[in-house]
């Protein structure tokens, strides 16, 4: 399980890119993994229904928050509507490695926060 | 002479697993030969149900069961084998006193402390029939030093104070509290509240008599004493669980059972409804045995001395805080902490790829966690067959992990 700590991932946990909170934003969400202290929340500016930015703050460990930083990379421009179809695989493919099921979930922590942030988007913007 | 290499050889999980470096042993310790071969022994020559059995089998295994409730009851110097009840593990045995006393006694304006260092299992339980009762649950404090504030606890008795909760030891802090000293002070204040301990941590580190100690209740619990899983004790003084109405209800725990009516056995049996974990109590009664020849005085000694040589070690690992007190004298066999930067899962993980088995998170104490503001730690609990070289192999791969963070 070393390769779990690639260079990739190391390098993303402790400079993670997109780290901090948005200015202006008009779309966020939160959510923790409760039995290992992880905490993650991610903050959007969409516009013309893409990701015009991103970010992320909180804590965790080396997978969910490289996980996290690799997420915000790949999103920044995207169109909301093409993330919706973003899962597991694709999450696996950034980092590179695969996982046991108790790290699963520390890698798709980042990913269900933004499906949250995408419906909270989605439900404010019917309102 | 307390030789843990020689212990380890009594495990079979080390000769299929060599070079395996268990420090979990908080969570679940291994089992010895002779437990297993216990429980061999029950399935393969009077795997039938106690009690009722008029047949020769059916003896042998009420024999043995009842045997184990004895050998329980000397273990922790008990007055009375009557009281040991066996429960599934100290979580039942914790709500069983919740249900039996707790539920039909318990009222509005009532008063039930514990500590902010509890299991869980010694927590949740009364917040709940806090909640659902109406009474007030009142939490003792730490001091800086990660030892229980007693004069806190004190401090929060009242005429009011119906239970009053805590550990012997700490599932995360190691801290052994003064639990004598401690229930004197509180019946001096209150006579009439109970004194629950839970005994987890302790029973399968050091010697416990629950007489001494002086409390109503004590739980305890199978699996983390080398024996088999399943299987844990409630002990409480005889004329309390007496008055205490059943757990649950069915067979065994019955005298007579008429259409309108059901007159109940007397203690332990009245606790004990349904059949019970039966090799599992039996592979308990092997456990102590073990743990009886080995002498838990010796164990404590031997413990002692491995959390005095890890406390020593850890320390040369850069931005490593140790959790709880740095006193061997008074911490038990747990050795938790954290390293800056690194979250005790990455510690957990690198640790595994070495063959090292440790368990890193909030270690069912969340409040405890929140209240000394980390998220999770990593801990490493040592056990009869922890070895020096085991800490070494530990202090070894702990540097591997600060350097794959550096």
């Amino acid at each position: 399980m070393d390769n779990l700590y690639r260079e990739n991932i190391l390098d993303h946990y402790k400079h993670p890119r997109n780290f901090g909170k948005l200015v202006y934003k008009n779309a966020e969400a939160t959510d923790n993994l409760v039995s290992c202290g992880d905490e993650l929340a991610l903050e959007l500016l969409i516009k013309n229904e893409h990701i015009s930015e991103i970010k992320f703050y909180g804590q965790g460990c080396a997978i969910s928050v490289s996980a996290a930083s690799m997420l915000t990379e790949i999103v920044k421009g995207k169109k909301i509507a093409d993330l919706q179809r973003l899962n597991k695989d694709d999450i696996l493919k950034l980092l590179g490695i695969s996982l046991t099921p108790t790290r699963l979930k520390c890698a798709l922590l980042s990913l269900e926060i933004l499906h949250k942030a995408l419906q909270n988007y989605g439900l404010q913007s019917h309102s | 002479m307390f030789d843990p290499k020689r212990i380890k050889a009594d495990f079979p999980l080390f000769k299929n697993l060599p070079g395996l470096i268990y420090l979990d042993s908080a969570a679940s310790s291994l089992k010895p030969q002779s437990v297993l071969d216990k429980l061999h022994e029950y399935y393969t020559n009077y795997s039938v149900n106690i009690f009722r059995g008029i047949y020769k089998l059916s003896e042998k295994a009420t024999e043995e069961y009842e045997g184990t409730r004895v050998k329980v009851a000397q273990f922790i110097r008990a007055q009375n084998s009557k009281e040991i009840v066996f429960t599934r593990n100290s979580t039942e045995s914790i709500n069983l006193i919740m249900y039996a006393w707790g539920m039909p006694q318990i009222k509005k304006g009532d008063e039930i402390i514990t500590t902010i260092m509890e299991h869980h299992a010694n927590f949740v339980t009364w917040q709940q029939l806090c909640k659902f009762t109406g009474a007030q649950l009142k939490i003792a404090q730490l001091r800086n030093n990660y030892t229980l504030d007693t004069d806190d606890l004190l401090g929060k008795i009242t005429p009011r104070t119906k239970l009053v909760a805590f550990t012997h030891v700490s599932n995360v802090l190691g801290t052994i509290n003064p639990v004598t000293v401690l229930i004197k002070q509180i019946k001096a204040k209150n006579p009439h509240c109970l004194v629950l301990v839970d005994g987890a941590q302790a029973v399968p580190h050091l010697a416990v008599d629950v007489q001494e100690l002086g409390c109503d209740f004590y739980v305890f619990s199978s699996h983390k004493m080398l024996g088999p899983t399943g299987t844990g004790v409630l002990w409480g003084k005889y004329e309390l669980l007496d008055q205490f109405k059943p757990f649950q209800y069915g067979g065994e725990m019955i005298r007579a059972v008429y259409k309108d009516r059901t007159e109940f056995q007397p203690p332990p049996h009245k606790f004990e409804a349904g059949t019970p974990d039966i090799a599992g109590v039996i592979g308990l009664g092997a456990a102590i045995d073990y743990l009886n020849k080995l002498d838990m005085q010796a164990v404590r000694a031997h413990e002692q001395e491995i959390v005095a040589y890890g406390l020593e070690q850890l320390v040369k690992i850069i931005g490593l805080q140790i959790i709880g007190p740095t006193d061997p004298k008074i911490r038990g066999g747990v050795l938790t902490f954290t390293i800056d930067k690194i979250h005790a899962h990455d510690i957990a993980q690198i640790l595994d790829s070495n063959n090292i088995c440790i368990r890193s998170g909030h270690h069912c104490a969340m409040p405890l966690h929140i209240e000394l503001g980390l998220t999770s730690t990593a801990r490493a609990s040592i056990h009869v067959f922890t070895t020096k070289s085991d800490i070494d192999a530990l202090i070894t791969a702990l540097f591997k992990v600060v350097k794959t963070f550096a």
